[in-house]
């Protein structure tokens, strides 16, 4: 029970004045943040991350680790509320969530929703208390085959769980590894992709692109449908939530189904949208309700809501053990880890035990602060929206061109944002995924370093990726996602008398 | 996914096919910038160095292309389905156009006028004329964003953002 002592040791960290008020901040920023259109995990700690550089770096994580859970729990608001969902996770909230508040059982649904995000959270933190130590131990055996073969299951697992074509995820992904390649080459020094041009020395910030994809692409798609927001009224009494509470435990096969979904979607970077709409569709084909779901079945809003927070929570376990981020907003979080100087990956727990732990004990801390600020400030998080989006937008749009220049203090990074805006809103209405494309330019480098020191190892020979029985076993799983895509048609068209939809 | 959102009484500018098509050419060139260059960079084996900077590009941009191939072939051959729907309708493309064009005026104002005062006036400007708000509202609005971010990164917490002739004016 090692672990025990070490989380006591990081509550120790956590509770200072200090750590619990940007804890606080981090939550209402974060909530701010999932209401708001165009503002969502990734891009918003995105921006606020240059603003930290100068804190201590247990202190900074903590602060944006609770913007992520804010921005959590924030994308239910908008999704029951107003039938939009703030956030792509909480897109399945809003089958049922919306129903139930037009049935005038708002404050039903919103409840339900928090606390099954909580509890999806708390159990994903659990699970990263007890299986992230073992992890980072396993890990200290890695060599560059093993990170090369782990960083391949990431990218395959992308394609074998992705929801849409597999071609189109490949291209995205694609697109975000060429784009990592350019600037100086790290073994080198030889300069790639530049074409004489000083600016792309340094290759694509993926920062600004995580600003660009998801904010100003999301500002140019909400811009598009025009915006007129018509949503119900919420307040939160007491007695309704006490009255939902008295229902939930009746549904703990759904939460626990739903939490084990979103674990396994979180730690592999299936992410938490997946993880949503999967449980959504598992919850509505048990349920014996299922005729009600989309109709406003309280089920239909505590499936999704468990599984995307576990997955978002449990995200964070492969970034901290293996560097590997499972979502976006690990990614950006990686990111921050680097620039204050810490090295991602197993060495992290036996070199900055306070970091790791203290970390893991806001996780807990920042979720039970999340879950009371969110109950009691419905009324005015739900104000926010009434904004009208021609100021909203505007506003946003300085921030998120603020947040790009403060990466590297460069123009041609805000010029670059407004491109991956345009390139985000473009793909994410026909269908190409974002989130491979940001792992990819976020990982291309480790990724391309560890494949070279796999070969250099090997003098050249590919068979490295088989030489034991650790890397050939996730290497063939790594495999198998590749071309389940594939096998999944072949068996569906062996199946054809049946007509089946896939 | 779409189900036909906005296509019903307007025709569209653009099919999602037409978009799929150029959207797939577009990443062929990509790919060919990467794989002409790659081949520059070498993406052979080299003693003690191991795979030559171009190996890693070169292979990415191969499954690039084979992608896009892929994805080119699919939308061309396409027919029916929601491939046929809009991409966009004009409507809604003028009003994308409507965000996109101040918001690449903002971004070469910066240069000129610093990121305070272009966000000012491209806050007022917007909540004018796309919003059709008051004046008042707009002045103010556009005036209390760009001060707290003046006191949020030169003050607080010492992080300069790019100044204007009115910052050197004002002794910044």
């Amino acid at each position: 029970m090692e672990e025990i002592a070490s989380l006591f040791a990081g509550f120790a960290v956590v509770l200072t004045p200090f750590n619990l008020l940007l804890m606080l901040i981090g939550i209402l920023l974060g909530v701010i943040i999932g209401v708001l259109p165009g503002l969502g995990g990734a891009n918003g700690v995105a921006i606020l991350l240059p603003l930290t550089f100068s804190m201590p770096p247990t202190s900074a994580i903590i602060m944006l680790s609770c913007i992520y859970w804010g921005a959590l729990f924030g994308g239910a608001i908008t999704s029951i509320l107003f039938n939009i969902p703030g956030e792509p996770w909480s897109v399945a909230t809003t089958f049922d969530g919306h129903p139930m508040a037009q049935k005038g059982k708002a404050d039903e649904a919103l409840t339900a929703a928090f606390t099954s995000s909580f509890i999806g959270a708390i159990v994903a933190v659990i699970v990263i208390t007890f299986l992230a130590p073992l992890v980072a131990n396993f890990a200290l055996r890695f060599g560059p085959p093993e990170f090369f073969a782990v960083q391949f299951l990431t990218f395959a697992s992308f394609i074998g769980m992705g929801r849409g074509s597999p071609f189109k995820t490949l291209a995205s992904m694609c697109l975000g590894f060429a784009l990592a390649s350019v600037g100086l080459d790290n073994v080198t020094g030889q300069l790639r992709m530049t074409f004489g041009y000083e600016m792309l020395l340094n290759g694509f910030v993926f920062l600004v692109a995580v600003i660009g994809l998801f904010g100003i692409g999301e500002i140019l798609s909400s811009m598009e449908e025009g915006l007129s927001f018509s949503g119900a009224h919420a307040k939160i009494r007491l007695n309704a939530v006490l009255e939902t509470w008295k229902q939930l435990p009746k549904f703990w096969f759904t939460f626990l189904r739903s939490c084990l979904i979103g674990c396994w979607m979180g730690i592999t970077p299936g992410g938490a949208t997946p993880a949503s709409f999967m449980s959504y569709g598992l919850a509505k084909q048990f349920s014996k309700n299922s005729k009600n779901f989309g109709k406003g079945e309280i089920e239909g809003v505590l499936a999704p809501e468990t599984a995307a927070h576990a997955a978002g929570t449990s995200a964070l376990l492969p970034m901290l053990t293996l560097g590997i981020p499972g979502s976006p907003t690990a990614a950006v979080l990686l990111g921050g880890l680097l620039i204050w100087g810490l090295q991602p990956g197993p060495m992290l727990f036996v070199e900055q035990p306070d970091f790791v732990w203290g970390l893991i004990a806001s996780m807990y801390l920042g979720n039970i602060a999340g879950l009371i600020i969110i109950l009691t400030c419905v009324p005015l998080f739900a104000s926010i929206l009434r904004i009208p989006f021609s100021i909203i937008a505007p506003i946003i749009l300085v921030v998120c061109a603020v947040g790009a220049y403060t990466v590297n203090n460069s123009i041609f990074d805000v010029w670059m944002m407004v491109v991956f805006g345009v390139i985000g809103y473009v793909f994410v209405k026909l269908g190409y995924p974002l989130p491979p494309l940001v792992l990819a330019l976020v990982l291309g480098d480790m990724a391309e370093g560890s494949f070279r020191q796999a070969m250099l190892l090997s003098q050249g020979s590919l068979g490295i990726f088989f030489s034991n029985w650790l890397v050939s076993s996730i290497m063939t799983l790594g495999l198998v996602l590749l071309f389940w895509p594939g096998i999944r048609w072949v068996i569906a068209s062996l199946r054809k008398p049946k007509p089946q939809h896939a | 996914m779409h189900g036909n959102e906005g296509s019903g009484d307007e025709p569209g500018l653009v099919s999602n096919r037409t978009m799929d098509i150029v959207v797939a050419l577009l990443l062929l060139l990509v790919s060919s910038i990467v794989i002409y260059d790659s081949t520059r960079l070498g993406f052979d084996w080299r003693e003690n160095e191991g795979p030559a900077s171009g190996y890693f590009p070169f292979y990415i941009a191969v499954i690039l292309a084979g992608a896009s191939f892929v994805n080119l072939a699919r939308a061309v051959l396409a027919k029916g389905g929601n491939g046929s729907d809009a991409f966009v309708t004009k409507t809604a493309f003028m009003r994308v156009l409507a965000v996109l064009v101040p918001a690449i005026v903002y971004v070469g104002a910066i240069q000129y006028l610093g990121l305070y005062v272009s966000s000012a006036i491209f806050i007022m400007a917007f909540m004018l004329v796309l919003g059709r708000e008051s004046i008042l509202r707009a002045a103010l609005v556009g005036i209390a964003v760009p001060v707290f971010l003046f006191l949020m990164f030169e003050v607080w917490f010492l992080v300069p953002l790019p100044k204007g002739p009115l910052e050197a004016y004002l002794g910044y």
